[in-house]
């Protein structure tokens, strides 16, 4: 009679499948990560307890620094370049050549007044963001362009939906104004970006 | 799989030993889990949120009627002041009486406990409510629909908010927010009248600014 001889496993557990799911697990979660463009500025926006979510798509943001500074974003291309058409008919002495435009496209803040566009768009990437940095779209009333980029761009694209983010300091002065001149364009409904914070206890 | 298994029966003297030529993956499978705990946080939290927020029309001024249907024990009126400091009074301003502003801040014992302690009728339902969601019992179609008939309440609050020029973003921000808490339907951003500077100047100087005005 034979001895029921259990059979010897070795301890070694093959990973290579489990490799194989992780990997198809990662290049999804890879591929579907939306990074946040690029913003010249830092801001820390307030805190809420909304849990709404911002829209993927067809979203104009204004970004509103501590002391009054406006950049826009607008987060699809080919509205940028209509937009930009429309820019240089309304200031009929602005042209724009093909290199200009390019990168246009590729800078992803509006934040320099329409007459130094040309200029800015002339200088190198690098250059570029020293350059945002100092300037922002004017937004007083004697000269108040982001009224005319908010116009333009919700001409191209009636679906735009606006949303401000501004930092948690900016003194209200600065906000309203912004609100004001979306108001005079007839954009009542716009959103004010915040980040996420739970519901206090007990409500 | 990932081995190449070469060693055919015992090894045997004189020979050199084969080896089994095994790859550990256990230290990559690590490495790609943490790799995807960090794209997934990554996708959920870049996402802010937002607010809504619409405001009144700049062409059609608000009927008078309107504006005076509203009962004058259920308003309240903000007043988002310098340094943090937010400032309420309920109904009509008293413009005689500097004590009828009162003064306090955005932390729970200040505005919100004010306005639950008012708002309480409508806000045991919204409680209630919320409680239902996190236990997963309504879905979040419903429940957008039936804080929307709560909120629409008669018996709610009308809030009027009124930043000054040195209340700052964050004030705002935390205002609407506290609506969002209590559960306030009606609310509006109005901007400060003259009367409004007459009653924080009136309240700083405790009552010396009305008595000038007596003089």
């Amino acid at each position: 009679m034979s001895k029921v001889k259990a059979k010897k496993h070795s301890p070694f557990i093959d990973m290579t499948a489990m490799s194989d799911v992780t990997v198809l697990l990662l290049t999804f979660f890879m591929s579907t990560a939306t990074f946040l463009p690029k913003e010249p500025i830092r801001v820390t926006a307030p805190a809420s307890v909304m849990e709404i979510k911002i829209p993927d798509a067809n979203l104009l943001t204004i970004l509103v620094k501590p002391d009054g500074l406006v950049y826009l974003n607008l987060d699809r291309p080919n509205d940028k370049l209509a937009v930009l058409d429309l820019i240089s008919k309304s200031y009929s002495n602005l042209t724009f050549t093909d290199q200009q435009r390019a990168a246009f496209l590729n800078q992803p803040s509006i934040g320099v007044p329409i007459k130094n566009l040309p200029e800015f768009l002339d200088k190198l990437p690098v250059d570029q963001d020293d350059f945002l940095k100092g300037s922002g779209v004017p937004t007083d009333s004697l000269n108040n362009e982001l009224a005319d980029w908010v116009k333009f761009a919700t001409q191209v694209n009636p679906d735009l939906k606006i949303a401000i983010k501004a930092d948690q300091d900016t003194p209200y002065p600065k906000v309203s104004n912004i609100i004001n001149t979306l108001q005079d364009l007839k954009q009542n409904r716009f959103n004010l970006i915040t980040t996420l914070r739970g519901m206090p206890e007990g409500y | 799989m990932a081995e190449i298994n070469t060693g055919g029966g015992e090894a045997k003297k004189g020979k050199p030993k084969k080896q089994n030529l095994r790859v550990d993956f256990t230290p990559m499978v690590d490495m790609n889990m943490l790799l995807i705990t960090f794209f997934m946080f990554v996708t959920t939290l870049s996402k802010p949120q937002m607010m809504n927020l619409v405001m009144p029309t700049k062409d059609v001024p608000i009927e008078k009627e309107r504006q005076s249907k509203v009962d004058k024990n259920k308003t309240v009126t903000i007043i988002l002041g310098a340094n943090d400091v937010a400032y309420y009074y309920f109904g009509e301003p008293k413009y005689e009486d500097y004590n009828s502003l009162i003064a306090s801040d955005y932390s729970p014992a200040g505005i919100r406990a004010m306005l639950t302690e008012r708002n309480s009728k409508v806000l045991i339902n919204m409680i209630e409510l919320r409680e239902q969601k996190y236990q997963e019992k309504v879905t979040p179609e419903q429940f957008n629909e039936r804080s929307k008939e709560i909120k629409d309440d008669k018996e709610g609050m009308v809030v009027v908010i009124k930043p000054t020029d040195n209340a700052t973003y964050k004030n705002l921000v935390d205002v609407l927010d506290e609506m969002q808490i209590c559960a306030i339907g009606t609310y509006a951003i109005v901007p400060m009248t003259e009367g409004d500077e007459f009653l924080l100047k009136n309240y700083e100087t405790k009552g010396a600014a009305y008595a000038e005005t007596k003089k």
